[in-house]
């Protein structure tokens, strides 16, 4: 393993990119999850994962959030290091403050919405503002009530999540990371447990995000028309590796890579 | 003697017992809950020490008789030097005992809360005693609100044991009662009335209502 001297202590140049996966590595065991991945995303570029279940697409993701820790080399959020820290000129694995201070700058939205019960909707996108940014609770209202309208949620703002539907709680969930500002926002398979009749209404949202906000996205979707439709560019995950990555049009029409061509070709029987 | 005749003699001395025996469940209740609640978190800790010590207290009071518990605090400790009030020591013992139950509970309770909970408070970068405190507690409670309402009814049953410490409780009443009337049918048949009428119609409904108030927080009702 690459000794931690070897990694810069933050990114400089012209072209920082918004998050850097620099030769990370994630094991579970004996089991290597993902090896030596190397990804940049650029500010507000939309790239989305896909792959066979098990390839580590979603892991990418959660690692970047760092609810899960790494086993090799750094991850850099708007150039600094996000899973570790400098210490006396050289990196170390972040302790639990430095880490609470730069995940902050990452938003989450995950597949079984995980919006808090005993709240409304409301409450939802007003506690991470208060609670953890300190806004007051007025200022918190006011942009909580901006992002439900955004998402088309505003009527059901006094509504707890029991009371909503999948695709609704989802919009909801959607308002809650917004509220906290982040600059890279990450999206986890957020239509897999919804109604087919719904995840129209979530995949709307998320569209009107890439195309009227400058938002760093990184998406992991088993949709492969909307993945062509938003994404700057798609990378194909296999076996804890990106197999090939691309533009939407590139890598759809011309895989070059033969498990991509397998992969699109199951994916295309099962449509 | 009539039944009516014997309550209107002693029906007072009933009524002093069941204040007391009121006074010993509240103050014990109190005390449980702080218990169960420090410990129950003590159990979750990282920590070894911490977990330690909280595995200690749950397994010593949850592992010997109450009674046993009763008796070491009123007889054993004087010997040490340390005389407490039978009062005080009564709800001491109580509250100590039903307090590991309910520690195990609160551990139990909080471990239940889904996983995708804490992950969605730690993306919103909340620190842990925030996430604890505004997200997982109150969910926790909820999920723990009926085992905690039986345990609830058990620690009004325990107190009836401090009458063997001299405290005037409602059994203390009615076990002088019968010693003196012999009246062992009205008297014990009396208490064991008041003691139902306590659990079924104060301390039940107490808790059915709490668990309604918690289900509409969490939007259920």
């Amino acid at each position: 393993m690459e000794a931690l001297s070897s990694f810069p202590l933050e990114l400089t140049g012209p072209e920082v990119p918004m998050v850097r996966f620099m030769n990370v590595r994630k094991t579970y065991g004996d089991f290597v999850v993902l090896d030596n991945l190397n990804l940049d995303i650029a500010p507000g570029e939309m790239v989305t994962v896909i792959g066979p279940s098990g390839s580590g697409k979603t892991t990418v993701l959660r690692m970047l959030m760092t609810l899960e820790t790494i086993n090799g080399g750094v991850i850099y959020v708007d150039g600094k290091p996000l899973t570790h820290m400098p210490k006396n000129g050289v990196l170390v694995p972040a302790d639990a403050k430095y880490l609470r201070k730069a995940r902050s700058s990452i938003g989450m939205c995950f597949q079984h919405f995980n919006l808090f019960p005993h709240m409304t909707a409301l409450e939802n996108c007003m506690e991470g503002p208060v609670q953890v940014l300190g806004l007051s609770r007025r200022e918190a209202k006011e942009r909580a009530e901006e992002l439900l309208s955004m998402v088309g949620m505003i009527e059901k703002k006094d509504q707890h999540p029991a009371r909503l539907s999948g695709g609704q709680q989802q919009r909801v969930a959607i308002a809650r990371a917004l509220a906290m500002r982040p600059k890279v926002m990450l999206f986890d398979e957020v239509t897999s447990a919804l109604d087919p009749e719904v995840i129209g209404e979530v995949t709307n949202v998320i569209q009107d995000l890439v195309t009227k906000h400058n938002l760093t996205m990184l998406m992991v979707t088993h949709q492969m028309g909307f993945a062509r439709d938003i994404s700057d560019r798609i990378c194909f995950f296999y076996g804890g590796k990106i197999e090939e990555q691309d533009t939407p049009e590139e890598l759809f029409a011309n895989p070059k890579s033969k498990r991509t061509q397998q992969f699109l070709s199951a994916v295309k029987a099962a449509d | 003697m009539t039944y009516i005749s014997f309550l209107s003699d002693y029906g007072g001395r009933f009524v002093d017992g069941m204040l007391v025996t009121a006074l010993q469940f509240l103050c014990s209740l109190a005390l449980a809950t702080v218990l169960a609640l420090v410990f129950g978190l003590m159990l979750l800790s990282s920590n070894a020490a911490v977990k330690g010590a909280a595995v200690v207290y749950v397994e010593f009071f949850r592992g010997t008789s109450l009674l046993v518990q009763l008796f070491w605090l009123f007889f054993v400790l004087p010997l040490f030097g340390i005389t407490l009030e039978p009062f005080f020591t009564g709800f001491l013992a109580v509250g100590l005992n039903i307090g590991a139950y309910g520690a195990q509970l609160v551990q139990g309770a909080i471990k239940s809360v889904p996983r995708g909970q804490w992950e969605a408070a730690y993306a919103l970068s909340m620190s842990p005693a925030k996430r604890m405190r505004r997200i997982i507690i109150p969910q926790a409670l909820v999920i723990m609100l009926p085992a905690w309402g039986n345990l609830v009814i058990e620690l009004l049953k325990s107190t009836a044991l401090v009458a063997l410490i001299a405290v005037p409780d409602l059994m203390f009443e009615a076990k002088q009662l019968n010693s003196s009337t012999y009246l062992s049918t009205w008297t014990f048949g009396t208490a064991l009335v008041i003691y139902y009428i306590f659990a079924r119609f104060l301390v039940t409904p107490t808790m059915r209502s709490l668990e309604h108030v918690m289900a509409r927080r969490m939007g259920r009702s």
